[in-house]
């Protein structure tokens, strides 16, 4: 095995990086022209050093890769314990190559308080990467945490509409369900003694933690509750329409993209890690909410007036497919729920973008005021209808891969959790494409619109790289699933045990 | 044996920290008459400074010796160190806050500086006072100064309201206080505490204990503003003047804080647990419903200071080195933040405390970006989110409570650990997510309050990224106040040792 130089401190180097770049950019005269060019170059650094993780990678070695592990605090006994699997490494990927975009996109649709919109955005990723490459629960929750005020206050200062509304509720939704999480984290802790996941981990598997067969229960809800907020899960989804509708594009992005993903992140890793048997049990019921979720979003999102709301609403239904393959408990569906995690931040993330670019034109979302846009916008017409090819799941683009895996999970699991959710695969081709025809197809309906200028070379920049990820993500999947599937296999081994040992009975 | 009577050099240097700051007090109030009135709040207020920053010296002389003084009145441990530095640390803050507000509100400075020494002698002496008489003595110094200092706007009826507020019902508790320490005296023929605690552990508690356990607490649960004892708090902190407020809702709390320590765990006190148990959730509760509504700020700091008092009771209920040290950080990190936010709530108050309601703080975000995101990070380490002292503080006061079993208090303080999120982040939202309104003046930042600010800033920065010095620092004190009985033996032989090598 070689070991580069870079493979003890580079999870490190990843995930604070764009805060060290944000908090330079403090220095940065108020209206200076370079913040943006710096803030790209910040990202770019990011993902460029983000590939190492990939380059690096040996998809047999079943332990954590890059991990760094030094004492932080010795009472409580918490680690700067950080490391990442083929699961976790690609949700960082992820977020390292949307940050990026989400600079571009944000280059002329934010006119004030520039500086701080770019200082809230690295900032937040630093925090994005930390919840996904901590490997101490304390650390976790800390990012976790840290998430939420660079994200409020993008979408309390730059959002629209009602912003202030859309923040706060966005803030005390997530606040309330991860001091649930936190109270659990407290339990394992008095009892293990550490915050460790792996020590905790190996703690409960031997059965040493005390008092753990009765509390077990109540610590995977308080953990269920926390991550079931974040994705949304039926019925904790409220906030996200709001969140998303208010949101500046970037803000959208990120929240579709990645944040939506700490939370089904969060139960592979934590419910399904520590509490194997209780998701076990539990596993009908929540199936059951995320096949709701699937059918309820995408029926909301077929009437929806507003562009965003359609978007917001896809993501509670294709987050839905996330967590009914996690909850299904075959290889195929979670494999495929890490698959649809990684696509529909892609094509997710780019649909808002392209929502963002009408809107910088328009400022507005409303679908009745578009209309014939093919016309004056062809290139734009032309992106759109790629991503929402993608994200309805069209054969050779990255939609397909996962939403299959996921259904043939599910249906290996149980017949009808298969057959309702196959169903949102067809819902979400209506509302996607009858989207897409109100607002290209036809005539020019609002004679305003046929000036439109179209994709500016910028503009296609940052499309580009989510059209020929949803390409590649299409028809290469192996290069994505070859490293998914091994951490998979090893997340799912405790609960494939637990049933075996059932059948055997 | 004679010579024990008579106090040894160590025993001054024992109480060091009291003694230069009650010259300090008195060379000011010695001085005021002397000077001009427009000249004297500068001066009067760097002797003050100066003062503190004496007093923080001796105290690390003072931690060198560290023992029993003065026929085991006073006794000089990590403990009482800690809660000295914290009181002077605030006085300095407080100080250096009212520099500018005194000129700003056109307020005659003179004995102000010199109260706020005399408060802050009685409540170190409170920290290291191990004899019940002569708490109630601190408690007193410490009372009578803050009484005063609560009406010092003495041209607003809204001020002396608060004093006279303060000063009827802050009478009426400590007389409770007393009474529970008479009691206690009948119940185990002493007022020493670690006497009582060897009485109180050797042999059946009497009924009399339990009832003045109760007074004492009623008593102290005032003066730290737990419920049900609370009531005063809004109206006082409404009246007083801002940086008072500050000072009131750190200095003294922490010293009542000390003391409610040392009776409750080093006196091992029966029958404490439903009653702290129910002042606890009673606190934590009612205080963060009570600020859910209101809309002054320095209101909206009182309801929140109840219910932080109700987080440090929950650690109360725990196991007692867990709970002593949770609550010595606590009581830190909530000073800084605290003190912090109240400074930059009194700078924007203007002259005549004009602005200090939600609406006056639209937009300053953009109008005021260092002192907004000053407050904004106080703020949000009252919230308790990570990267500030208050999140360890909350972490540590509920991981304590996990590991004594008390889950239910634990949940209700973690419930209402997310209540609260909703009013700080009301104040957050308004200082960047309305429209600024221009006719709120904002003076220029003076450097004194600059210090201040940096000070508790780094402070709640310092203390949410590396707790571990603190906090270690806090555990080792707290093994010492639980298992008092050996460490007095060692601590006080030390004492002496030191004493005679010196000479």
């Amino acid at each position: 095995m070689n070991t580069s130089y870079l493979d003890p401190v580079i999870l490190t180097l990843v995930t604070f990086i764009p805060a060290a770049g944000g908090l330079l950019l403090l220095l940065f005269p108020r209206r200076h022209r370079d913040i943006r060019i710096f803030a790209l170059i910040v990202s770019m650094l990011t993902f460029g050093l983000s590939l190492h993780l990939v380059a690096n990678f040996h998809r047999m070695q079943t332990e954590f890769h890059y991990q760094i592990d030094r004492q932080w605090i010795s009472t409580p006994n918490i680690h700067y314990h950080m490391g990442v699997d083929g699961i976790s490494m690609w949700l960082v990927l992820l977020t390292t190559f949307l940050t990026p975009l989400c600079v571009l996109i944000s280059w002329k649709s934010i006119h004030e308080r520039v500086k701080e919109f770019f200082i809230l955005l690295l900032i937040l990723e630093t925090a994005l990467i930390g919840v996904f490459t901590s490997l101490d629960l304390f650390l976790f929750y800390f990012f976790w945490e840290s998430t939420l005020i660079p994200m409020a206050l993008l979408i309390g200062i730059y959002g629209h509409g009602r912003k202030v509304y859309a923040a706060v509720k966005f803030f005390l939704y997530t606040m309330v369900a991860s001091v649930f999480m936190l109270a659990a984290l407290l339990w394992l802790y008095a009892k293990v003694g550490s915050f460790d996941f792996i020590t905790i981990q190996n703690a409960i598997r031997s059965g040493q933690v005390e008092g753990f067969a009765t509390a077990a229960p109540w610590l995977f809800l308080g953990f269920l509750v926390a991550f079931a907020v974040k994705v949304p899960l039926f019925p904790f989804h409220t906030w996200l329409p709001d969140a998303h509708v208010e949101a500046p594009t970037a803000g959208s992005v990120l929240l579709a993209g990645v944040l939506l993903k700490m939370g089904t992140y969060g139960m592979l890793r934590f419910n399904l890690g520590l509490f194997p048997e209780q998701s076990r049990h539990n596993a009908p019921w929540i199936a059951v909410l995320a096949l709701i979720g699937i059918v309820y979003g995408a029926l909301l999102a077929m009437v929806q007036p507003n562009m965003k709301r359609v978007i917001a609403y896809s993501s509670v239904s294709h987050l839905g497919f996330v967590v009914l393959g996690i909850f299904s408990f075959t290889q195929a569906g979670l494999n495929g729920a890490m698959f649809v995690m990684l696509a529909h931040g892609v094509s997710t993330g780019a649909l808002f973008m392209l929502a963002g670019i009408i809107y910088e034109r328009k400022h507005t979302y409303e679908i009745a005021d578009m209309g014939g846009l093919a016309t004056p916008m062809p290139k734009y017409a032309t992106f759109f209808s790629f991503i929402v090819l993608a994200s309805v799941g069209l054969p050779l683009l990255n939609g397909f891969v996962g939403e299959f895996l996921v259904l043939s999970g599910a249906f290996q699991a149980h017949p009808w959790w298969g057959i309702v959710g196959a169903t949102g695969v067809i819902w979400s081709a209506c509302y996607l494409l009858w989207m897409y025809q109100r607002v290209f197809f036809g005539k020019v309906t609002h004679p305003e619109n046929s000036a439109l200028p179209d994709l500016s070379g910028r503009e296609q920049l940052a499309l580009w790289p989510t059209a020929i990820a949803a390409l590649v993500m299409g028809v290469a999947p192996l290069l994505w699933l070859n490293i998914i599937d091994p951490a998979i296999q090893n997340a799912l081994a405790p609960i494939t045990q637990l049933a075996s040992r059932v059948a055997g009975q | 044996m004679n010579a024990a009577n008579i106090p040894v050099a160590a025993d001054y240097i024992r109480i060091l920290p009291e003694i230069v700051l009650s010259i300090f007090g008195m060379l000011i109030m010695v001085l005021e008459p002397l000077l001009h009135e427009e000249e004297n709040r500068k001066t009067l207020g760097a002797i003050g400074l100066a003062g503190a920053g004496a007093a923080l010296l001796s105290t690390w002389l003072m931690a060198g010796s560290p023992g029993f003084a003065f026929w085991n009145m006073v006794r000089v441990d990590g403990f009482s160190v800690f809660f000295h530095v914290l009181v002077i640390a605030i006085t300095i803050v407080l100080i250096l806050t009212s520099y500018e507000y005194m000129s700003v509100q056109r307020m005659r400075a003179g004995e102000y500086y010199g109260l706020i020494l005399f408060g802050a002698v009685g409540m170190c002496l409170m920290s290291s006072a191990v004899e019940l008489v002569l708490i109630f003595i601190a408690l007193e110094i410490s009372s009578i100064s803050t009484y005063i200092l609560a009406g010092f706007r003495r041209r607003f009826a809204i001020s002396s309201e608060s004093s006279l507020k303060y000063f009827l019902l802050g009478s009426f508790a400590t007389a409770f206080f007393l009474y529970g320490v008479s009691l206690m005296f009948g119940a185990t023929g002493s007022t020493n505490i670690d006497e009582i605690s060897t009485r109180l552990n050797s042999g059946a508690v009497p009924m009399l204990a339990y009832v003045a356990m109760a007074l004492m607490f009623v008593g102290l649960g005032f003066k730290v503003a737990a419920a049900p004892f609370h009531i005063w708090t809004p109206d006082v902190y409404e009246g007083a003047p801002a940086p008072i407020v500050g000072f009131m809702s750190t200095a003294p709390k922490a010293a009542a804080f000390a003391v409610l320590l040392r009776v409750i765990f080093e006196a091992n006190a029966p029958g404490r647990f439903w009653l702290i148990w129910v002042s606890a959730a009673l606190s934590m509760t009612l205080g963060n419903i009570g600020a859910l509504v209101q809309n002054n700020v320095k209101r909206l700091l009182a309801y929140s200071s109840i219910a932080h008092a109700g987080y440090m009771l929950v650690a109360f209920a725990a196991a007692p080195e867990l709970g002593t040290s949770a609550v010595m950080f606590y009581a830190a990190s909530y000073a800084a933040m605290n003190a912090g936010a109240f400074a930059v709530v009194s700078h924007f108050a203007n002259a005549g405390e004009r602005y200090v309601s939600l609406q006056d703080y639209e937009g300053l975000g953009r109008r005021a970006p260092f002192l907004a995101g000053a407050l904004g990070i106080f703020l949000i380490s009252l919230i308790g989110i990570p990267i500030t002292g208050g999140f360890f503080a909350k972490f540590y006061v509920f991981s304590a409570a996990l590991k004594s079993n008390l889950v239910w208090l634990t949940i209700i303080g973690v419930v209402n650990s997310a209540v609260g999120a909703y009013y700080y982040l009301k104040v957050i939202v308004v200082m960047y997510m309305r429209e600024a309104r221009e006719e709120v003046p904002i003076l220029p930042v003076p450097p004194a309050l600059a210090a201040a600010l940096g000070i508790t800033l780094a402070a709640t920065i310092y203390l949410g990224v590396l707790p571990g010095r603190i906090l270690d620092f806090a555990q080792r004190s707290a093994k010492q106040l639980v298992h008092a009985d050996v460490s007095t033996a060692t601590g006080r032989t030390d004492g002496v040792q030191i004493f005679q090598q010196k000479r």
